[in-house]
């Protein structure tokens, strides 16, 4: 387990290294003066000169490149000119903050997809099928931020159920001692039953919008999948020796059903992480990908670069779990291995 | 099962465990909830890249020699400044020698946020710090001919002088504006790690004298105010707290500040403060922006707007009205159908209107046919520029002028501009110092800064507005500004169409609105309830 552990983490190496050269480059090719717009209103060329030396934005490309790899390496990512601060601060602040509303949101929609997949398979053309066909569509065709404002519409303008969606906390709380960044977690462990009342009442909205959008394929491809894993021979075995359905469906069929499912799951959970940019900005959401968007439209490399590298890093580490998770549910990954 | 911000409020008043500032809120009458675009990108307004927003923190936190003087809006709502009548801030009197070339200030009791006295030396330091420190701070202090540390003289403790390298009415108002602050020169000092300016330490801490203190700051999150109970330059502020927060989406600061959970709104689309006003729940104050415009930017060195004709055929061509009304909702004043001698004021209708006949025979007289350009505008401005260009579109197409409408986000905006070849760009130039010969010495003198768009370059035009800046007598000034006005509306290299009206949106309890020219919030004169 260890060895596959440690031969995995090698092969990323060179994926990470491509990331660092092509992010660092791309930012570079965009068109765009960051020194000009950093220089401000009535600016004179003397001004955005200045600037773009105390950026070292006017040095030959190989040195800022060497410059960039030596901070790096150093763990500094650099500062953000939007936020002044440094990435890496900023990044760690924003980081858990979208990974818990994309968390929150997962949850909410494999609990829904799930259990909604398998009861269409395995009521084939009923009417709860019917449902799931239409709650995907749904899901699929509707914007995210087009639902994540008729959620505040409805559930904070017109019925007043929902606190103002101010970010994460009301204004008049403040938040819980950070140990996993996540709100949710941290008041619990402090025991403020409060703030975690506060912090679930300001996530449910975003995170239901994230939800909604998550479900189609989560739900779809546990639908297929459970498709054709009750249409194989070893489930016709399970139903010819006298198996109670649930038996049937449950512990047969829907673990070898799962594969397919996690698969979609690690995908899904990557893309909202940097796509739920729309939601952060309904709920005023302090997550990440509102800060990568500002700072692209700003020409600020630093964080584009640094939010770049996050994603790479944790879509690594995310494929590597979905790996080693294959292997506790099916025991011939394992043995391939 | 829902948590309102009232319910909120009560746990965290009778709950100690929810969190210290709330345990010690101050009542809900005296905090304010303001929700804004984007907040700060630092602390301290000189420093290099400092953000639009950072100007309320220099504003609030901060004390200046000079203040501008409160003087009612004309349509109610509040108050605006008055450019011309100043007040002592930090200054309790002050006295122009009689040469006219420095001026003398004597200094009231004041104390930092740390306890010490506010003393001429630290005024010095500041306002060295501003004329040094590079960037956007040196340009706006030499824009009242504020040049060298050698000009600010600390006489002692309580006395500074500013000596004038030349006579220059904006030297007195400018220092009156956002930039030229007093930093506690010690502290900064104390902290800065070998850096002179400590310009590090002062991005993230406040060492000033102002009304409010910075009790929290999260970048993009939220920004926390508490009063400065000793404040000594002026009367005690109402509001004890203010909690400013980032909320990027116009729909949601609008949705929030409709359900009554905001105090104030700033920055939303004009449409939707105008939907506010008509259904007049909300208090709406709106100022037409001083020494601001919407102008279209015709390029006169290269491209087809070099034929003078062809711009006074844009000028007579665009649908004025229709754009006021379609793409600012009404929330600006129109800038055509002036008289034909201008008054010495900007800005002001220009005499063009929109007239087809006038507009199809210059374009026939310079170019019989027509030709095809570009429209260029900054991303960032879309909810108006985009309306506008394509109205400007429509209203060119009948001529003969094709125009292709292309938008950049605001850095490529900013880059593209600098090159000065694009043959129409579409902006809102808005200048601090309310006068004539400020804007156009930005938008159209030979100095070419970057608003020269149009890249407009004219001996005749700069030798009147040099002399309108520099002139001490005040009817040849007047005389100044009309025949470069006059010129300018002949030759049109900017071609004015709106100036639009700063507005913000507040609940009815709130009151003292105070506009100001950086166009932050000003939490001094605030009252709620």
């Amino acid at each position: 387990m260890l060895k596959t552990l440690g031969d995995r983490l090698l092969t990323t190496l060179p994926a990470l290294v491509g990331v660092i050269v092509v992010s660092f480059l791309l930012t570079r090719v965009l068109p765009g003066d960051t020194a000009a717009y950093f220089a401000g209103p009535a600016a004179t060329p003397q001004a955005i000169a200045e600037i773009r030396k105390e950026l070292g934005l006017d040095r030959p490309l190989p040195e800022q490149f060497g410059r960039y790899v030596a901070n790096l390496s150093k763990g500094n990512l650099g500062q953000s000119l939007t936020t002044g601060q440094p990435v890496l601060a900023d990044i760690s602040a924003r980081l858990p903050a979208s990974a818990e509303l994309t968390l929150f949101g997962l949850v909410i929609s494999l609990l829904i997809a799930v259990p909604l997949g398998i009861t269409a398979a395995v009521k084939q053309g009923s009417a709860i099928d019917h449902a799931c066909r239409i709650v995907a569509t749904a899901g699929v065709s509707l914007p995210v931020f087009f639902t994540g404002l008729l959620l505040v519409y409805v559930f904070y303008f017109l019925l007043g159920w929902s606190p103002a969606p101010l970010g994460r906390l009301d204004v008049f709380f403040s938040a819980p001692p950070a140990v996993t960044g996540f709100y949710l977690i941290d008041s619990l462990l402090d025991r403020d039953w409060e703030t975690f009342r506060a912090a679930l009442s300001q996530i449910l909205l975003p995170g239901t919008t994230l939800a909604i959008f998550a479900l189609a394929p989560i739900a779809r491809i546990t639908r297929a999948s459970m498709l054709a894993v009750l249409s194989s021979e070893f489930v016709r075995t399970a139903r010819a020796s006298g198996l109670g359905g649930r038996t049937v469906v449950m512990t047969y069929a829907f673990r070898n059903a799962m594969l397919p499912v996690v698969t979609t799951l690690g995908m899904v959970f990557s893309f909202l992480l940097g796509a739920n940019v729309l939601v952060e900005k309904v709920f005023a959401w302090p997550g990440i990908g509102s800060y990568a968007v500002e700072a692209l439209i700003a020409s600020d490399f630093a964080p584009v670069q640094g939010f770049v590298l996050a994603m790479a890093i944790l879509y690594i580490v995310l494929n590597l779990l979905i790996d080693l998770t294959y292997g506790l549910i099916d025991p011939r990954v394992r043995m391939g291995a | 099962m829902t948590l309102t911000r009232r319910t909120a409020l009560a746990a965290g008043l009778s709950a100690p465990f929810v969190g210290k500032a709330a345990a010690q809120a101050p009542s809900r009458n005296e905090t304010l909830l303001l929700v804004q675009e984007y907040g700060p990108n630092s602390l301290d307004m000189q420093g290099i890249g400092a953000s639009q927003p950072v100007n309320g923190v220099a504003l609030n936190c901060y004390d200046r020699l000079l203040r501008f003087k409160p003087v009612p809006i004309p349509g109610g709502g509040g108050n605006q400044v008055s450019m011309t009548e100043l007040e002592g801030e930090l200054a309790e009197s002050w006295q122009v020698a009689s040469d006219g070339m420095s001026c003398t200030f004597k200094l009231r009791d004041a104390k930092f946020h740390s306890g010490r006295p506010v003393t001429a030396k630290d005024v010095k330091w500041s306002l060295d710090r501003a004329v040094s420190i590079g960037g956007f701070a040196t340009t706006q202090m030499n824009a009242g001919s504020m040049e060298k540390p050698e000009q600010f003289v600390a006489l002692d403790d309580k006395t500074f002088r500013v000596d004038f390298i030349r006579k220059d009415k904006l030297t007195m108002p400018n220092l009156a504006v956002t930039i030229p602050f007093v930093f506690d020169s010690e502290l900064a000092a104390k902290n800065g790690g070998g850096d002179p300016w400590a310009k590090d330490w002062l991005k993230n801490n406040v060492a000033g004298s102002g009304a409010f203190k910075v009790e929290s700051w999260k970048p993009g999150v939220e920004t926390i105010y508490v009063r400065n109970d000793a404040w000594a330059s002026g009367t005690l502020p109402k509001l004890r707290r203010v909690i400013a927060r980032d909320i990027a989406s116009p729909s949601t600061r609008r949705a929030l500040i409709e359900k009554g959970d905001a105090d104030i709104s700033y920055g939303l689309p004009p449409k939707d403060f105008k939907d506010l006003i008509d259904a007049g729940k909300i208090k709406v104050v709106g100022v037409p922006i001083p020494n601001a415009a919407w102008g279209l930017y015709l390029n006169t060195q290269v491209g087809p707007f070099a034929d003078v004709r062809l711009r006074q055929a844009v000028a007579w061509a665009l649908p004025y009205d229709k754009i006021l009304q379609a793409s600012l909702f009404g929330r600006g004043v129109d800038l055509s159908g002036g008289p034909e001698t201008p008054k010495p004021a900007w800005p002001q209708p220009y005499p063009y209107r929109t007239d087809g006949a006038k507009a199809k025979a210059l374009v026939d007289a310079a170019t019989p046919g027509g030709f095809a350009t570009t429209l260029l505008f900054d991303a960032g401005t879309a909810t108006v520029a985009e309306p506008m260009s394509v109205l400007i579109k429509e209203a060119l197409a009948p001529l003969g002028i094709n125009v292709e409408i292309t938008k950049v986000p605001g850095s490529n905006f900013r880059g593209e501009i600098a090159k000065k070849t694009n043959p129409m760009v579409l902006n809102r130039f808005a200048g601090w110092l309310d006068y004539p010969d400020y804007y156009l010495f930005w938008t159209m003198h030979g100095a070419n800064s970057i608003f020269n768009i149009a890249s407009y370059q004219n001996p005749e035009l700069d030798k009147l507005i040099d002399a309108a800046r520099f002139t001490a007598d005040k009817n040849g000034y007047e005389k100044e500004v009309v025949s470069f006005l006059s010129l300018a509306e002949r030759e049109v290299p900017l071609v004015p169409i709106s100036q639009p009206t700063h507005d913000v949106a507040m609940q009815k309890t709130i009151g003292g609105y105070q506009f100001q020219p950086c166009r932050e919030p000003d939490f001094r004169y605030l009252t709620k309830g």
